[in-house]
């Protein structure tokens, strides 16, 4: 559909290419500049229009939809019939736990409902993102400060970290689910006779364990890139002065890494918000390991328009998320950029 | 003011893209059926067969032999994914896109109810109507909806019991007899019976299984839920009980398909209750400690053999479909004695005609087969509703925590009971 647009745009660059070349100063920059502009955002309208068709439309398409109700049963001819307008029954069903009632109206959702999963979900899916994020960082930390350093291998290790990352999840989830078997490796090496998937607070750090290995790689590279940016100077000077290891860690590496850090610990935690696959696999969402992504995808099976309203609650909740990191935590994944481009010039 | 021009150019395309997006989408969830289940009921042309991985190369044979005795209605194959999720979650959205290409689908026994109930399936009734006199019972009811044949059994699938020959002088006939051999299996230091308990759809089936064994039902005949009844109590009681005294060991409760068949293999189960594929690799698998010893029977119930939940797949014709006639002719030739002895013997995969279970040449390549019939033909389907999905769920969580003992079996039963009307109440 995008290429179809192709033909207009091309007509432009006749009145916008030249006055480029006239005086620095004066009506003729506006002018060059005013073109420049209409020129580029000719040349951004294809883009545009791929975002528009991608996202902007399934957004719009998935919150018109959360505000009808699903397909009900005719009881005569046992088909399904078009919902209607539900208001915003969706969302309040969700909010409150509130399942139809077969004489209809609503009732408390009974327990073996997906409704009834709503808050005990938000509940393990920030579990899961606070834990898992923090070891992540720890961890990354950690491996970022000794793939810093000159030794001899020392691309190997860079390469070797990133297999974990290199695999997709649903390969990973597969794979831990046999280590995590009751006669799995996990049991025999250790020669524990756990049941890694039977109970919650189990089933949970194996999701956790398998997460941690799976991004650990992600976090340290992201966090390497911000300890690079640390001139070496800066380290030398501090030695001089006398400061101890744990005095130029805390008073150097740690500041200095900070913006990077920031961007690596939102990128995880938007990440960690929506994770799906791995207790999908490990658990089938089985002993409180069911998180919002799973809900989403069970309820899109029993009803699209209740699904629907799930998941741009879903979205609403990571939105701000990510807006209290961008506002109050100093993540500031865009500014940062364009800052350092200032800097240069 | 210059931003207005700026922005012109990305308005422009931003409004022609909504618009333009906005003709592919169509309106979800529609049952406007009653006009294309009339459309093209005579017309014969080429069409296509939709179906999941075809592991066993057993479709491709059978379409080319199709293809060259009608040159003028070749069938092509359209295959799927391997997972059951992705291949339900294509077919809908094909459906509700109206794609005349899926004319010919396989479905899983528990979506025809839901297929039929959007009215994509095209009834197989008056000149579209297909003989099933010589199918097993079971099997055509989990292609029926409301009374209705919706889609042609195709191939089936039952629970068998595999137990231990060289420990269990005879095979148990009833629940109270196998759990009384479980001193056996206590004196050579093994579990004593397992199934799958793990929470996923293997968990509906042995909960339907216990429940159905003991005389309830999770559906009654107008397809509400009946599980508050001393029967269904009695049923799920039987598993709850196993695993608390450790009748069923407590790794159970992990258990898939593979996981329960390996604990079998390596000897570790009494008896085991699983699906006719396990025989095939715990005789021959070298790891297998049981090849010689491998023992199967139908599986037990109160009194007498028990209710096994019904697996297995139809085929189904698009309401959407252009060349209906053709697409019956090949439904009949899927459910033909032919193609089903090349079922069996190329795939492993389970008749719907009765008289192949008895067939001589096929029982010495399968020979669970005898054991099969009996499974079948007690088998009861896994609840026939249009809210499958639900109902699966609403079995799945609370026949966990009962298992566990977190729940009491009276809770655990009344919570699917409300859980099941309340999915079914819609909206």
């Amino acid at each position: 559909m995008a290429t179809e647009l192709g033909p207009t745009p091309v007509k432009e660059p006749a009145s916008g290419g030249t006055p480029i070349h006239h005086g620095p100063k004066g009506v003729g920059e506006d002018n060059a500049i005013a073109s420049q502009g209409k020129w580029a955002s000719w040349l951004l309208a294809p883009t545009i229009v791929a975002l528009a068709i991608v996202i902007v439309y399934p957004i719009i398409s998935a919150i018109v939809m959360s505000f009808q109700k699903d397909a009900g049963l005719d009881p005569v001819t046992g088909l399904f019939t078009e919902g209607g307008p539900a208001g915003f029954s969706n969302y309040t069903n969700w909010l409150f736990q509130q399942c139809a009632a077969p004489g209809g109206g609503t009732v408390a959702c009974p327990p073996g409902t997906l409704g009834s999963q709503f808050w005990s979900a938000t509940g393990t899916t920030f579990y899961f993102t606070i834990v898992t994020v923090t070891l992540e960082t720890i961890l990354g930390f950690w491996m970022a400060i000794i793939m810093a350093r000159t030794f001899r291998g020392r691309s190997l290790v860079r390469a070797a970290v990133l297999v974990p990352w290199a695999i997709p999840t649903a390969v990973t989830a597969q794979l831990w689910l046999f280590i995590f078997a009751f006669e799995g490796i996990g049991n025999k090496l250790f020669n524990t006779t756990i049941l890694w998937t039977g109970s919650e607070i189990p089933a949970r750090w194996a999701v956790i364990i398998a997460d941690t290995w799976k991004t650990t790689p992600f976090m340290a590279l992201l966090i390497l890139a911000g300890l690079q940016m640390i001139p070496a100077e800066v380290y030398e000077a501090a030695k001089v002065d006398g400061a101890s290891a744990w005095q130029r860690f805390r008073m150097i590496t740690l500041p200095l890494v900070k913006p990077a850090l920031m961007v690596a610990i939102l990128f995880r935690t938007l990440d960690a918000l929506r994770m799906f696959d791995l207790p999908y696999i490990l658990t089938e969402g089985s002993n409180n390991t069911t998180t919002l992504s799973i809900l989403v995808v069970n309820q899109i099976r029993q009803g699209f328009n209740s699904a629907a309203a799930l998941s741009t609650i879903t979205f609403i909740i990571i939105f701000m998320v990510a807006f209290i990191f961008v506002r109050f935590l100093g993540a500031n994944v865009v500014e940062q950029q364009t800052g350092a481009g200032k800097g240069k010039k | 003011m210059k931003t207005p021009k700026f922005l012109l150019p990305i308005a422009t395309a931003g409004v022609l893209a909504l618009t333009l997006s906005a003709c592919g989408g169509g309106g979800g969830g529609g049952t406007t059926a009653g006009g294309d289940a009339e459309q093209g009921l005579d017309s014969r042309g080429p069409i296509t067969y939709v179906q999941g991985k075809d592991n066993s190369n057993v479709v491709r044979p059978l379409i080319e032999k199709w293809n060259a005795a009608h040159p003028d209605e070749k069938v092509t194959f359209k295959e799927q994914t391997d997972q059951a999720d992705q291949q339900h979650d294509d077919l809908v959205q094909n459906f509700q896109a109206k794609n005349a290409n899926y004319d010919v689908v396989s479905v899983d026994v528990v979506w025809t109810a839901e297929f039929a109930a959007k009215g994509w399936l095209q009834p197989l009734k008056d000149k579209m109507a297909l003989d099933t006199s010589a199918m097993l019972k079971p099997t055509v009811e989990s292609a029926s909806y409301k009374g209705t044949l919706y889609a042609a059994p195709q191939n089936s699938d039952g629970g068998i019991l595999y137990y231990r020959k060289d420990l269990v002088p005879t095979a148990p006939k009833t629940w109270d007899e196998m759990m009384s051999m479980c001193s056996i299996a206590k004196e050579n230091n093994i579990g004593c019976f397992a199934g799958q308990y793990a929470k996923y759809e293997g968990l509906t089936v042995n909960t339907s299984e216990a429940i159905n064994s003991a005389g309830g039902s999770v559906l009654n005949a107008e397809g509400k839920p009946s599980l508050n009844t001393p029967e269904a109590k009695a049923g799920l009681e039987t598993l709850t009980k196993a695993y608390a005294d450790g009748s069923i060991p407590k790794e159970a409760i992990t258990f898939q398909e593979e996981q329960g068949r390996q604990a079998f293999q390596n000897g570790k189960l009494l008896f085991h209750r699983n699906w006719p594929y396990v025989y095939n690799l715990a005789k021959t698998e070298g790891s297998s400690k049981v090849k010689d010893v491998l023992g199967m029977t139908a599986l037990v119930g109160a009194d007498g053999p028990g209710a096994s939940t019904l697996g297995g797949h139809s085929a189904g014709m698009s309401v959407y479909s252009k060349n209906k006639a053709t697409a019956l002719d090949f439904l009949k030739f899927l459910t033909s004695e032919e193609t089903q002895k090349f079922y069996a013997t190329q795939g492993s995969l389970a008749p719907v005609l009765g008289a192949l279970y008895d067939d001589k040449e096929l029982v010495a390549k399968l020979p669970y087969l005898p054991v099969l019939k009996t499974s079948i033909e007690n088998a009861v389907p896994r609840p026939v509703t249009p809210f499958y999905p639900a109902v699966t769920k609403a079995i799945q969580e609370n026949a966990y925590a009962a298992i566990k003992g977190e729940k009491t079996v009276e809770a655990a039963l009344s919570d699917m009971q409300a859980s099941i009307e309340s999915a079914s109440a819609g909206q």
